[in-house]
C-alpha cells in the first residue's frame, strides 16, 4: 500500500511504455478492464451466435441450412444439423456464456476499471496479479475455443458437465478430447478468477482513500466485494471438482462412478457416486448465479441512482440485501437436485432456504423502483438497461418461487420453463447490467461518448425481443418439453408447440441482429466517437475526477480525500436550495457545505 | 461459394451498419452535440416505457390465450391435484406481484421521466417501507414454504403401506425397460456386473435368487388403475432422468445406486382420451401431422393419446428420442395382460 501511494503522490515522471507493455501485457487496470471487456464481448459474439444456429434447429428440425454448413462443416452433413452438435452447441453456448462472459466479461471488466478509481486507489493492490489473472483468462479462453476444432468434438454433455456421461468417452463423442480441454479450460479459467479476486478484495479493504469509510462506498463497489469473496469461497470447490473428474477420466479412479455396463462390458469403477460430483458442481454452480448477478445489480444502483438524480433508496437495506444473498447463495445447491436421488429431507431444507432468498430480492426490486419515484429521470441508454434490468430480473425472479419449491420442481425441473427462468433472471438481467456499464462507463474507458441514437435503437429491440422469446418459453417448459432436445418430433404431444417455437426463434434471430447494432456503435465510437467531457452524467463517484486522457496512477496531483456517500443527487439545504448552486449533485470529494444537514447512512 | 455468399451478407450488413451511423450522425450535427440525454429523449423514452408495459401485459395475454390449451392436461396421479393446486396458487401470486411491479416500474418511468429544472425528490430512507416490503414477502413465502413442504413430504414418503405394486425402471443409452416383482411382487436382486447378453440376461438379475425368477421385464409399462405404484429406479451407463409429466412425476436414475418415487395412477388411458382437453389436443396435433405427411414427411401417422415416460436428463447423441408409452388400465385387463408376459426364468428356459 505504502509503496503504491508515495509512487503516487509524486507523479510528474512517466515510464516509457512500449506498445507491448502498454496493450499486452498491461498492469494499468484501466487497460486490463479493456482488455477483459473485448475479449469478454469476443466470447459473448461466439456464444450468442452459436445459440441462433441451435435455435434455429428447434424452429426448423431438420432442415438444411447454409448456414450450418458453413459453420459446422462436417458436423452438419447437407446442411442438416447433427444431434452431437447440437449438444455440442449447448453446452458450449452454456459455458462461455456463463463464465467467459458474464462471470470474466461483466465482473473482470467493472470490478477492474471501477474498484481503484471509485475508492480512489492508484491501481490494483497487485497490478501483476492483475495481468496474470487477465491472461489466464485469455489462455483458458483460447484453449475453449481450441476445443471446438477437435476431431471427435468439443464437450458436449451440458454446462454442468454431469458423470458419467462426460467421464466416459464411450457414452458420448464429446467426452474424449473435447471434455479433457474443457476441463483444462475450466481449471485455467478458476485460477484466474480466484487471482483476480483476491486482488478485488485486497484492493478494497486496504487502499481506500482517506474518507471513504465502507459506508460511503458506492454500490457497486459493494457488489464486486461482496462477489469477489463468494468467488474466493467457491470456486475452489468446483475446481476439486473438475480435479477429481480429470481423475476418474483418466487416472481411473472412481469418485463418481460406479456399477457401469455399457458398449457390451462392464466398467472397473466401483463406488463413487454421481450425486457427490452434483453436490460440488452446484456449490460452486449456484453461487456463480449471484457471481454473475452481484456485479449487474451494483452497476444497476448505480446508473439508475445517477440519472434518477436521487440517491438511491434505502442505501443500508441495499447492501444488507446484497450481504444476505450472497450468504444464502452458498447454502442453496440443493434446489438444483431435489429429484436427483438425494434424501429428501435434504430437499426440504433446500426449499427453506431457496424460498428465503426471494426476501433481500424483494427488498432490492421493491428500493429500486422507489429510486426512480419521484426522480428526474435522464434517459441515457444505460439508465434505460437498468430499468429494463429490474424489469426482468422482477419476471425472472418471481418463476423461482416455483422453481425453488421442491414440490412444483418435480414436473418443471429440467424443461424449457427452468431455461426461460434463468436466462430471464440471470442471462438478460446480467447482460442488461454489462450493457448499462458499457454505456454508462464507455467515456470513462475509451474518452468517447457513444451514440446514444444507436443505443436507443439497440435497446428497444432487445427488450422487445428479450420477452418475446422467454415469455413463451415458460409455455414450452410447462408442456412438458424436456431442454437438451435436438429435436421434438419423437413426441406427437409436442407437436402443437412447433409455432411457439418458431415465434421464439425468429425474435431470437431479431434480438441477434439488433446486438449488432451495439457492436457497430462500440466499434465506431471508440475511434470516431465524440469525445468525452470529464464528467458527462454529472455524476458524484471519484472517477469523474480523474482527467479523460488515462494517465497510470489515475489522478495527476493527489489523491482527492471523500467528505460524504455518492448519492448525494438533488440534495438540498434547509432553504430548498441545492447544496450546491446551480448544479443538482454534490460529488464526493466535495466537503459538507454551510447549512447541509449531515446525514448517516 | 455459400462461405462467399454468407461473408457477402456480413460485409453488407456492416457497411449498412457504417451507413446508419453515418446518417444518424449527419441528422444530428444541429442537434445536441455531446450523446447526453435531452428533454426530448427522455420524452420519447418515457412514452416508450409506457408503450412497453402494454407490450409486457400483451405478451402475457396473448400468451395466456394462445398456449394455455397446450399445456399438460388434468393430473393423471393421486397426488397430481395437490401439485396442480399449489402451481395455481403460485401463479396468482407471481401474477398479481408482476403485474404491480412492472406497472409501478415503467409507470414511474414514464410520470417522471426528465425535465430541465425539474427537481427530484432526495429521498433516502424510509425504514417502515422497508419493514413492510420485507415482511410481506416473508408472510407470503412462509404460506407456500409450509404448503410445499407439506406436499413434498407427503410425495416423497416412499413407503410399503396398501400393497403397492413394485416395479423398476431400467435406464441405457437409449430406450427404458421395466420389471416387475412378478406373482411375489418382490424384485430379484440385480446387478449390472450380472448383466449376460448372451443368455439375454439383460437387466444382470441374480439368476441364483429365487426372488427374480417370476419377475417379468417388459418395454411397455402396463399400470392397473387405483393402485400405488412403488418406482425403483436404476441406471446402468449415465444419468437418466425417469420424467412422467403427465403424473407430475419425476426422479433421475444414477448409476451405482437405485432411487424411488411413488404415485398412485387415478385415470385410465381410456379415461384421458375421452377428456375433452386431450381430444381438442389430439385434433389440433393430428392436424399438423395430416398436413405434414402430405408434404411427404415420414412418421406423422395419426396419433393416438398415450402417457409417456420420457428421459429428462441429457444421457447422448439420441437423448430426444428415449421413450417408452405407458398404459394404466383397469385391474382386469392388468391382470390379463400380465398373464401373457413371460417370466425372466421363462424366458431364460425359451431362450436356452
Amino acid at each position: 500500500m505504502s509503496g503504491i501511494q508515495e509512487h503516487g503522490d509524486d507523479h510528474g515522471h512517466h515510464h516509457k511504455e512500449t506498445f507491448v507493455t502498454k496493450y499486452i501485457f498491461s498492469q494499468d487496470h484501466k487497460m486490463i478492464a479493456k482488455q477483459y471487456l473485448i475479449t469478454g464481448l469476443i466470447m459473448g459474439f461466439i456464444g450468442i451466435a452459436m445459440s441462433l444456429m441451435f435455435r434455429m434447429q428447434l424452429a426448423w428440425p431438420g432442415q438444411s441450412f447454409a448456414i450450418f454448413e458453413t459453420l459446422l462443416g462436417k458436423w452438419a452433413p447437407g446442411g442438416v444439423m447433427d444431434a452431437d452438435v447440437y449438444l455440442a452447441l449447448v453446452t458450449i453456448h452454456g459455458t462461455i456464456m456463463v463464465f467467459f462472459v458474464l462471470t470474466a466479461g461483466l465482473s473482470g471488466t467493472f470490478s477492474n476499471l471501477l474498484i481503484p478509481l471509485q475508492i480512489g486507489a492508484r491501481d490494483m493492490a497487485s497490478g501483476f496479479l492483475n495481468m496474470i489473472s487477465y491472461w489466464l483468462f485469455f489462455l483458458s479462453a483460447v484453449i475453449m475455443l481450441c476445443s471446438l476444432f477437435v476431431e471427435a468434438g468439443p464437450a458436449s454433455a451440458g454446462w454442468t458437465v454431469y458423470p458419467p456421461l462426460s467421464a466416459l468417452p464411450m457414452a458420448q463423442s464429446g467426452s474424449g478430447m473435447g471434455m479433457t480441454l474443457w476441463l483444462t479450460s475450466m481449471a485455467i479459467f478458476i485460477a484466474s478468477s480466484l487471482l483476480g479476486s483476491l486482488n478485488y478484495i485486497v484492493t478494497v479493504i486496504n487502499l481506500r482513500t482517506k474518507g471513504m469509510s465502507m459506508t460511503r462506498l458506492p454500490l457497486t463497489i459493494w457488489a464486486f466485494l461482496v462477489t469477489a469473496i463468494i468467488g474466493v469461497v467457491s470456486f475452489p470447490v468446483l475446481f476439486s471438482a473438475a480435479l477429481l473428474l480429470i481423475m476418474d477420466r483418466s487416472f481411473g479412479t472412481s469418485f463418481f462412478l460406479s456399477d457401469i455396463f455399457i458398449q457390451g462390458e462392464v466398467l472397473h469403477y466401483q463406488g463413487g457416486s454421481p450425486v457427490l460430483y452434483e453436490h460440488l458442481f452446484w456449490f460452486l454452480g449456484h453461487p456463480e448465479v449471484y457471481i454473475v448477478i452481484l456485479p449487474a445489480m451494483g452497476i444497476v444502483s448505480e446508473i439508475m441512482a445517477n440519472n434518477a438524480r436521487k440517491p438511491i433508496f434505502g442505501y443500508r437495506a441495499m447492501i444488507m440485501s446484497i450481504i444476505a444473498i450472497a450468504f444464502l447463495s452458498t447454502i442453496v445447491w440443493g434446489h438444483h437436485m431435489f429429484i436427483s436421488g438425494m434424501n429428501p429431507f435434504l430437499g426440504s431444507v433446500f426449499t427453506f432456504t431457496t424460498l428465503l432468498i426471494a426476501i433481500p430480492s424483494a427488498v432490492k426490486a421493491f428500493n429500486w423502483i422507489t429510486t426512480i419515484w419521484k426522480g428526474n429521470l435522464q434517459m441515457n441508454p444505460a439508465m434505460l438497461f437498468s430499468i429494463g434490468f429490474v424489469s426482468t430480473f422482477i419476471s425472472g425472479g418471481l418463476t423461482g418461487i416455483v422453481l425453488g419449491d421442491s414440490t412444483l420442481d418435480i414436473n418443471v425441473h429440467d424443461t424449457y420453463f427452468v431455461v426461460a427462468h434463468f436466462h430471464l433472471v440471470m442471462g438478460i438481467s446480467a447482460l442488461y447490467g454489462l450493457l448499462a456499464g458499457v454505456y454508462h462507463w464507455f467515456p470513462k474507458m475509451f474518452g468517447k461518448m457513444m451514440n446514444k441514437n444507436l443505443g436507443y435503437v439497440h435497446f428497444w429491440i432487445t427488450a422487445v425481443c428479450a420477452y418475446g422469446v422467454f415469455f413463451p418459453m415458460h409455455f414450452v417448459g410447462m408442456a412438458g418439453v424436456p431442454r437438451r432436445y435436438y429435436e421434438n418430433t419423437a413426441f406427437p404431444m409436442f407437436d402443437e408447440l412447433t409455432d411457439v417455437n418458431i415465434l421464439i426463434t425468429v425474435f431470437a434471430l431479431v434480438a441477434g441482429l439488433a446486438q449488432l447494432v451495439f457492436v457497430g456503435n462500440f466499434i465506431y465510437s471508440i475511434f470516431y466517437g465524440k469525445k468525452a467531457e470529464q464528467n458527462p452524467w454529472k455524476a458524484n463517484t471519484l472517477e469523474w475526477t480523474t482527467p479523460v486522457e488515462h494517465i497510470h496512477g489515475n489522478w495527476p496531483g493527489e489523491i482527492p480525500h471523500v467528505y460524504r456517500w455518492s448519492y448525494d443527487y438533488s440534495k438540498t439545504k434547509e432553504n430548498g436550495e441545492y447544496v450546491l448552486p446551480g448544479q443538482d449533485y454534490v460529488p464526493q470529494n466535495v466537503p459538507l457545505q454551510d447549512g447541509e444537514e449531515a446525514l448517516e447512512h | 461459394m455459400t462461405t462467399f455468399l454468407t461473408i457477402t451478407v456480413l460485409v453488407l450488413i456492416a457497411i449498412a451498419i457504417w451507413q446508419m451511423t453515418k446518417i444518424f450522425e449527419l441528422s444530428q450535427l444541429s442537434a445536441t452535440k455531446n450523446e447526453v440525454a435531452t428533454d426530448k429523449d427522455n420524452k420519447y423514452n418515457g412514452y416508450l416505457m409506457f408503450a412497453f408495459l402494454i407490450f409486457i401485459y400483451g405478451i402475457t395475454i396473448f400468451s395466456f390465450y394462445e398456449y394455455t390449451k397446450m399445456l399438460l392436461p388434468e393430473a393423471g396421479s393421486a397426488h397430481g391435484a395437490d401439485y396442480d393446486n399449489l402451481m395455481l396458487v403460485s401463479f396468482i401470486i407471481i401474477f398479481f406481484v408482476q403485474t404491480i411491479t412492472q406497472f409501478l416500474l415503467h409507470y414511474f418511468a414514464f410520470k417522471y421521466r426528465g425535465e430541465k429544472g425539474k427537481k427530484a425528490l432526495f429521498y433516502a430512507e424510509n425504514h417502515k417501507l422497508e419493514f413492510i416490503w420485507t415482511i410481506i414477502p416473508v408472510i407470503v413465502l412462509a404460506g407456500l414454504i409450509l404448503w410445499g413442504l407439506y406436499s413434498w413430504t407427503n410425495i416423497m414418503d416412499i413407503n410399503e403401506d396398501d400393497d403397492p405394486l413394485i416395479v423398476e425402471l431400467y435406464a441405457q443409452q437409449f430406450n427404458w425397460t421395466a420389471r416387475y416383482g412378478g406373482e411375489d411382487n418382490v424384485l430379484g436382486e440385480a446387478s449390472v456386473r450380472m448383466i449376460d447378453i448372451d443368455k439375454a440376461n439383460i437387466l444382470g438379475l441374480d439368476e441364483s435368487d429365487p426372488n427374480a425368477a417370476d419377475d417379468v421385464i417388459v418395454k411397455e409399462l402396463h399400470l392397473p388403475v387405483g393402485r400405488k405404484v412403488n418406482f425403483k429406479m436404476r441406471s446402468q451407463d449415465v444419468l437418466h432422468s425417469a420424467y412422467m409429466p403427465h403424473f407430475r412425476a419425476q426422479m433421475n436414475c444414477v448409476p451405482g445406486m437405485v432411487t424411488q418415487f411413488s404415485f398412485t395412477p387415478i385415470r385410465t388411458t381410456a379415461e384421458m382420451r375421452l377428456d375433452p382437453d386431450v381430444i381438442d389436443k389430439v385434433k389440433r396435433a393430428n392436424k399438423i401431422r395430416a398436413e405434414r405427411a402430405a408434404e411427404g414427411i415420414p412418421n406423422n401417422d395419426p396419433w393416438e393419446y398415450d402417457y409417456i415416460l420420457l428421459c429428462n436428463k441429457i444421457c447422448g447423441k439420441s437423448h430426444y428420442n428415449m421413450q417408452m408409452k405407458i398404459i394404466v388400465e383397469t385391474q382386469e385387463e392388468y391382470d390379463k395382460w400380465m398373464a401373457s408376459q413371460k417370466t425372466f426364468s421363462g424366458a431364460a428356459v425359451a431362450g436356452e
